[in-house]
């Protein structure tokens, strides 16, 4: 039996095939998307580093790092949502709300650091949690539903702050130890992006939940009546995102040594989203990884480290990242074969 | 299929405009090769469609009937070869091309804009206008008028009904007039697979309707794969098979045996008839099942048996498959699973009680397309095959390789998109899925449909062997002559009501169709398909 269709290229890496399972772990999921991550990440980083000699140092590369941690957690948590064919914006607004938080708890408990982060937290699944049962239950799209959370988070952060940074926690060891610090030559903010990394990769790819989000993203109807309980998945998936938002917070809290209700956490959205489309998740569901989503925010990372760096104005900024979602969007369209619109056959 | 039709932009081959004494022969394929990479779908196929006769094109999946057709409407242009209208080879290089050169295909699923009406479906792309470029709802209204009085549908079709509200019978004829109206006069129309959604009097309908455009002197293609209807409506019948032309023939000079072996390459019974097997104990219950779709279901099937269900489209039983499997609420009456009553809204529940669905739509409510067939046929035995949360991925290789190599699954590997499997072998990874779970009823609903001939016994020996198990089977199929040599019993339903259930012994297509038109109500179509 021949296939009717058009031949196309030999089996594409679809997510979680024996294809990737050969290639190195990091490597696993859309290959030819990461291939091409890599190729731009090292044209970013051979441009900017003959441009300027300080670029590529060591110290600069951990800033770097240090700066992409927030959006890096952000854009991992959009990922999952969007392989189950959804979408978070509210991430930034959330950000906003748990920095806040966590700095004013601390602050109120007389310098409790557990309590303050364990509060951020909790408001962050609260959060996120009733994102879900918003999109869910009352059967509003994602992208409308996370759009007021966008606005209402924002505000809930600024009333609860009363529109300007609040508490300070850089008298403490456990704040400090979470922005300033490092283990084992790498920044603790880094290192926690990297055990939420593995834990989201690990999750997606090798356990039945993973598989299930893949399912609920590729084909809904066919997911409900494979047996998965896709409202469940769904609260549970925006209630993580509100977690990972929460963490995010009080690592921004913990960077600017006070909560911020809007400042270092606005357009985080913007930057989450791009990262997870340019990582090669489908924003129709179904289809993306961690590993792509990394080398994305690593790439938006050195990009925007290298742009302030040859001291380019951040408006541009601004257009270079937009004109990036753009391109990522276009390059997946490409891809997935689909006919243009108002094209002939 | 882009209704465009503006005569200019494509302008009238060779100059001879088709109101001119007709050629015999307005359209026919030359040598017509086509290669996609390496991969050949149609090699030099050359084939005349005679004015005012039906040419049937028969084949399995995969035997080049689409290429062909996409070629005759110019989405594919030919590697060789050309496409001759009127006795002159043509580059049809664009649809429109092919569309101003009089060559017409009714496509499969009616492309229709839900949200304006008839009339502006009809002549999408081309409405009429006034001189403020504003949209001439008069002009607009006397037109649609013109032409359903001169296509005689005026009684079947009312232009101001919206896109949404049209039956599927309705739908496809919109598709028709779209053919019909316009720029150039129609020298070749194509219908693929017509029938497939349309209930037997729509059918009946549709068939007056092709003789009708074949007397006016039309060239008809037919593609399907119902050889009744082939023999009711063809002149001629022309078998492809793996890319080549096997052979035309009039109609009356073959018979159905003979065409399957030219379509198969091999002897096969057509009418396939299913051993018996001891049925056992009762494994599934439903008692007086009412739900927003179905009305006092009853009806019980044992293990080992395989229960018919049939009826006419509309008749509730996909429906009755969907409440079956938990996808739709329950009002009341019971389903038990082996002593287990389910609860309803809860397909989880219910295939954890051992029932599962291959549903009719399988690409909408089944397959993941860009997943691989692995991932597809271990998606409902995740559970068995985890350790902590974690799947154990040598052991879920294993599983979803012997249950394709079972079913004879052909792909390259079980690493394969499903999306790219033909309409038979996708059907296949939807049991393979079921097969996995070891389900103690399965419920298939309308199982070979789109489905080559091959696929089918492939199919119909896998249900046996199902049955041969133990497994209680209830299948959903319009085939009767499919139901009648797979089932013990057949149920017929009717207005999302039993009206009938006739022994094997008793059940006959006439006696089926009795049932399944009991009260013959004549009311709106429901736009759900049974």
């Amino acid at each position: 039996m021949t296939l009717t269709r058009t031949p196309s290229p030999a089996v594409k890496g679809s997510p979680g095939d024996g294809t990737a399972a050969r290639r190195p772990k990091f490597l696993a999921g859309p290959g030819g998307q990461n291939i091409s991550l890599i190729g731009a990440l090292a044209v970013v980083l051979v441009l900017f580093g003959v441009l300027n000699e300080n670029y590529l140092s060591l110290s600069n590369m951990q800033v770097i790092a240090e700066a992409a941690t927030i959006t890096g957690l952000l854009a991992i948590v959009q990922t999952v949502v969007i392989i189950c064919g959804g979408l978070d914006i509210s991430v930034g607004s959330q950000v906003g709300v748990a920095s806040v938080v966590s700095a004013m708890t601390f602050t109120a408990t007389g310098s409790g650091a557990f309590l303050g982060m364990a509060a951020a937290v909790g408001v962050g699944m609260l959060i996120g949690a009733l994102n879900g049962i918003v999109i869910v239950y009352g059967r509003v799209n994602p992208t409308i539903a996370t759009l007021a959370g966008l606005a209402a988070y924002k505000g809930l952060a600024q009333l609860l702050s009363d529109g300007r940074a609040q508490g300070y926690v850089l008298n403490n060891d456990v704040f400090i130890f979470l922005g300033r610090g490092k283990m084992a030559g790498l920044p603790v903010m880094v290192w926690i992006l990297i055990v939420v990394a593995v834990t989201v990769h690990l999750l997606l790819k090798y356990t039945d939940i993973g598989r299930n989000l893949y399912a609920i993203g590729g084909n809904d109807t066919a997911a409900r009546l494979a047996g998965i309980s896709i409202n469940k998945y769904l609260i549970c998936v925006y209630a993580l995102i509100g977690v990972v938002a929460a963490i995010a917070g009080v690592l921004l809290t913990a960077r600017t040594g006070s909560g911020q209700p809007v400042s270092g956490s606005e357009g985080l959205e913007l930057k989450a989203i791009t990262a997870a489309a340019l990582g090669g998740a489908a924003l129709k569901g179904g289809k993306g990884g961690i590993g792509g989503t990394l080398l994305a925010v690593a790439l938006l990372g050195c990009l925007e480290n290298g742009l302030t760096v040859q001291g380019i104005n951040t408006f541009w900024q601004n257009v270079a990242q937009g004109a990036l979602l753009v391109i990522a969007v276009v390059i997946q369209q490409r891809r997935s074969g689909e006919r243009a619109v108002g094209l002939p056959h | 299929m882009n209704p465009v039709q503006d005569p200019a932009a494509a302008p009238e081959p060779h100059g001879s405009p088709p109101s001119a004494e007709p050629h015999p022969i307005p359209v026919a394929v030359s040598g017509v090769t086509k290669r996609f990479g390496t991969v050949r779908a149609l090699g030099g196929v050359t084939l005349e469609f005679p004015a005012g006769q039906v040419t049937a094109l028969m084949g399995e999946n995969g035997a080049g009937k689409s290429t062909l057709l996409k070629i005759l409407t110019g989405d594919h242009q030919p590697t060789e070869g050309a496409v001759v209208v009127n006795g002159k080879p043509l580059a049809l290089d664009s649809p429109a091309r092919a569309r101003a050169a009089g060559i017409r295909i009714i496509p499969q699923e009616p492309e229709i804009i839900p949200h304006v009406s008839v009339a502006e479906n009809v002549y999408a792309g081309a409405l009429p206008r006034t001189r403020g470029r504003l949209l001439d709802r008069a002009g607009l209204n006397r037109r649609i008028k013109a032409d359903l009085d001169r296509l005689g549908f005026a009684h079947v079709l009312d232009p101001a009904l919206l896109g949404s509200q049209l039956t599927p019978a309705q739908r496809q004829l919109v598709e028709i007039m779209r053919a019909l109206t316009g720029g150039t006069t129609a020298r070749l129309i194509a219908f693929d697979e017509p029938t497939s959604s349309l209930s037997e009097r729509e059918v009946d309908a549709l068939f007056t309707l092709i003789r009708r455009l074949r007397d006016e002197g039309i060239a008809i293609v037919y593609v399907s794969h119902r050889m009744r209807e082939i023999f009711q409506l063809a002149d001629r019948i022309a078998v492809l098979r793996d890319g080549s032309l096997v052979g035309v023939q009039d109609a009356g000079a073959t018979h159905e045996g003979e065409l399957v072996r030219r379509m198969v390459g091999r002897d096969l019974s057509a009418a396939f008839v299913r051993q018996r097997v001891a049925v056992e104990r009762l494994v599934l219950d439903v008692q007086d099942l009412t739900t927003d779709d179905v009305t006092g279901i009853s009806l019980q099937v044992r293990a080992g048996e395989v229960v018919g269900l049939a009826g006419l489209i509309g008749a509730g039983r996909s429906e009755l498959a969907l409440a079956l499997a938990g996808d739709a609420p329950i009002h009341s009456g019971s389903v038990t699973l082996d002593g287990t009553p389910l609860r309803s809204g809860r397909p989880g529940e219910v295939i954890r009680a051992g029932l599962g669905l291959a549903p009719e739509e399988r690409k909408a409510q089944a397959l993941f397309l860009r997943q691989s067939i692995k991932d597809n046929t271990s998606l409902v035995v995740l559970d068995r095959l985890r350790r902590f949360r974690f799947v154990r991925r040598a052991a879920e290789r294993r599983l979803a390789q012997e249950y394709t190599d079972r079913l004879r699954v052909r792909a390259p590997s079980i690493d394969h998109e499903v999306g790219k499997l033909s309409g038979g072998n996708q059907q296949k990874v939807v049991l393979a899925r079921w097969l996995a779970r070891k389900p103690k009823v399965l419920v298939l609903d309308e199982p070979t449909r789109g489905i080559d001939v091959g696929a089918k016994s492939e199919i119909y020996r896998i249900i046996a062997d199902l049955a041969a198990q133990g497994v209680a089977l209830l299948v959903i199929s319009s085939e009767l002559p499919e139901l009648l040599g797979l089932a013990d019993r057949v149920v017929v339903m009717q207005g999302g009501r039993i009206t009938g259930e006739l022994d094997r012994g008793d059940a006959t297509e006439e006696s089926i169709l009795q049932l399944a038109m009991a009260d013959d109500i004549v009311g709106p179509a429901p736009g759900a398909s049974s």
